[in-house]
Formats: structure tokens, sequence, C-alpha cells
């Protein structure tokens, strides 16, 4: 039970924002009694989460399906070396961090894979989404969802030195389909493992987007920008690209026709090569794995660790850390079919 | 004719559509959102789009990391 000095009730700790005229105690109240969906934990993720915590959202659910890793800590901001260590998974991390900084917030950490199976539960009571994912395959998912549910959501990406974010108000501005008319296929677009990523572009898009997450949960949404924000840090461009015409010429399939393939499963893979990483992630839906008669299995095979989130097993320079939903991330390949070969030979198909 | 392409004089073909330039520029396949006059123009209309003398383009390369 945190004390009444530090419960959501007490707004001394706000008073700095609350003393900004367009939020003031009226907006103050209305995000505490708000919820956000923070989707992907990563670089964008964390600092998203961070900023709405600190600013005193009631409630911050984080989904995440990745762990710490020690190339993450240059840019993810919740994280630390004690992370790394103990292989945490990033919802989880996140989440002990954050309670720390602010007790009156119910923080919700889950680890899993947004899909199309979970994808509609996740948003279950949320007033806002926040784009922490680091793949398009999972924003058009989350795209259709906030459409379909009617929930505001802001997208952000980021990349090298720059970055867009574009705030999507269903019904009333231009959804992410509009402005990509086609979900690049996995693969065809730069990650941050081939391209780099610089800490302070993550910065800039993710504060962003909160501000407006912001804005929406404490009832100025007037205030929201119509715009898509595009930043490159490097050459010194910040621009606002008017956006106001796309949903009328656009003619959406998302949000002018209803149409959700991505929500029917009927778009979109399970096998996704992990932004900043040579792993490649395998899911397996309505499987359970026993990770302790697992580590029994795999004894002497090769480097055994595990946690209560997860087993990691080292063999032959890969690197398979297994989920109890059989999820399962295949670090030191970037080849699908190689990652599908390990799991099958130490996991089971 | 000359256009503006992200603050660059460039010169086009008399005729030549935001498609046209976007191949000429090999950017065809990517993920771009092109931006003529300060307003947006969507994709399925890049091919019927032709450009005018002066002109001024922003060409964004929408980035998936995060």
């Amino acid at each position: 039970m945190p004390d009444t000095d530090r419960g959501s009730d007490n707004l001394d700790r706000y008073v700095r924002q609350m003393r900004y005229p367009p939020l003031g105690e009226e907006g103050q109240r209305r995000l505490g009694a708000s919820r956000a969906l923070v989707c992907g934990c990563g670089a964008l993720g964390s600092m998203l989460a961070n900023t709405l915590v600190r600013a005193g959202v009631g409630s911050v659910r984080i989904v995440d399906r990745d762990f710490v890793e020690l190339n993450n800590l240059q840019r993810q901001v919740l994280f630390d070396e004690g992370d790394v260590e103990n292989q945490v998974p990033k919802a989880i991390a996140a989440a002990e961090k954050l309670r720390l900084i602010n007790s009156g917030v119910e923080v919700e950490p889950i680890v899993a894979d947004v899909d199309h199976t979970n994808i509609e539960a996740l948003c279950e009571g949320v007033d806002v989404i926040v784009d922490g994912t680091d793949n398009f395959e999972t924003r058009f998912l989350v795209n259709e969802a906030a459409v379909k549910l009617g929930i505001p959501w802001v997208y952000g990406g980021c990349l090298g030195a720059e970055g867009q974010t574009m705030a999507i108000l269903p019904g009333e501005t231009p959804c992410l389909h509009c402005l990509i008319t086609e979900c690049p296929p996995p693969g065809t677009v730069p990650t941050c493992d081939t391209a780099g990523i610089l800490a302070p572009v993550v910065g800039v898009v993710a504060s962003i987007q909160a501000i407006e997450a912001i804005k929406i949960l404490s009832g100025n949404r007037d205030a929201v920008s119509r715009h898509l924000t595009v930043i490159e840090l490097w050459d010194n461009h910040i621009r606002q690209v008017d956006v106001s015409g796309l949903r009328q010429s656009a003619d959406c399939p998302t949000c002018r026709h209803g149409q959700f393939p991505w929500l029917a499963g009927k778009r979109g893979g399970h096998t996704a090569v992990l932004c900043g990483r040579n792993a490649v992630q395998l899911t397996h839906t309505g499987v359970q794995v026993d990770l302790d008669e697992l580590a029994r299995r795999l004894e002497g095979l090769g480097q055994l660790s595990r946690n209560a989130f997860l087993l990691r097993f080292k063999v032959d320079g890969y690197e398979l850390t297994v989920f109890p939903d059989g999820r399962a991330i295949i670090g030191g390949t970037d080849d699908i079919a190689t990652a599908k070969t390990l799991y099958a030979r130490y996991v089971g198909s | 004719m000359e256009i503006t392409v992200n603050g660059q004089v460039r010169t086009v073909s008399h005729g030549s559509t935001v498609a046209d330039l976007l191949a000429e520029l090999g950017l065809a396949h990517k993920l771009v959102a092109v931006e003529v006059n300060e307003q947006l123009v969507p994709k399925a209309q890049h091919g019927e789009r032709r450009l005018a003398p002066g002109d001024r383009l922003e060409i964004v390369t929408l980035v998936g990391g995060g």
C-alpha cells in the first residue's frame, strides 16, 4: 500500500505541471483517472512510460516481448546493467523502476508479443495507446485496433538521427493507413540493426508522443497536433507536414471502409527478425512450455540459465531464450530458417 | 523545368509526375511521404500528380525503429 503522501490523491508532486494553465488541477485529475497502453517498451516505450508515470497517468499498462540486453542501455532509459545480468524481461524491469518512481500509479507489465489474438484485450479500458513498437506490422495491427475501438493512438518511429510522429484521433484525423498505404514487408525497411540509432532522437520523438498523449488524457483534445512531425536531428530539420487533407483523399480501407485484415489475422506473420538485434522471434499460439522440464532436457547440452520469466540456452554460438508461452527469441542469427531449425532441435516443434 | 526537392534545386522533364521523380531518385519502392507545396500527396495519387515549374517538394522517408 502506498502511503497517502505518495498516493494518487495527493497532487503535491504534480504542482509544477499543474501550474501550467492549460493543464491545471482539472487536467491533472483527469490524467490521474486515465489509463494508457504503452505498446512496446524499448527505446521509445521506456521513455514514454517514464514520462507518463511521472506525469501521474493513473494506470499504465506496458507490453513488451523482449528482455534487456547490453546494447539497449545506450538509449533505453529505464534499464540498467543489473537487468542485463539478470536477463529481465523489459516490461518487468520497466515496472520495477516505475513503481519506485511513482507508487501512486498502477503499473501493469505484460510480457507478450502483441498480435491479433491479444491486441483487443490489451486495449481493454485504455484511453490512449502510445507506440513504442519497432516494426510496421505491429503498427498496422495497433492502428486497426485503435480505429475499430475508437481509441486515440500516437504513432512514433525513429532510426539513425531521424524520426516521425503523428497523433491519430479515430474518426477525426487521418490514421496510419491513410499515411502509409501498404505495410512494408519485413526486411525491406532499414532497422536499428542496420542503420543504427542515436538516443537523442528517441527522446525527441517520445517526448512529442508523450505530450500528445497527455493532451488527450487531460481533456485537451483540441490542442492535439494535426500534423505529421518530421525530425532530422543531424541535419537540423524539424518540420510539420500538413496531413489534414489525407483522410478525404486517401480513401482509406481502415478508417473509411472499416476493413481490419490485421486484426482478423489475415495479414501479418508470427515470425519476426527483431529490430536492433541479430535475432529472430518465433511464436507458437496455444503452446505451453514447462521451463523446468525443458531445463532438465537441455542439461549438459550447452550453457543453461533461467529466471522466473524465461530460460536461456547457449549452444554453438547461438542463444535461445524461451518463454513459458512457447515464444522463443533465437539470438546469433537473422535467418528465420536457421532459427526454426534450432527451435525444433532443442525445444521441439 | 526546375523544381526544389528537399531544399535542392533540381531539373526534371516537363510532364513528370511525383511517381516519375521518385523512380528517378531510386525511391520508387521506399516508404516515403511526399509533400508538394506544403500539401501531402497520397501515394495513390503519385502517378497522376504532375509537377509544375517552381514546385517545392519535401520527400520524407518514414522510419520504423523504436
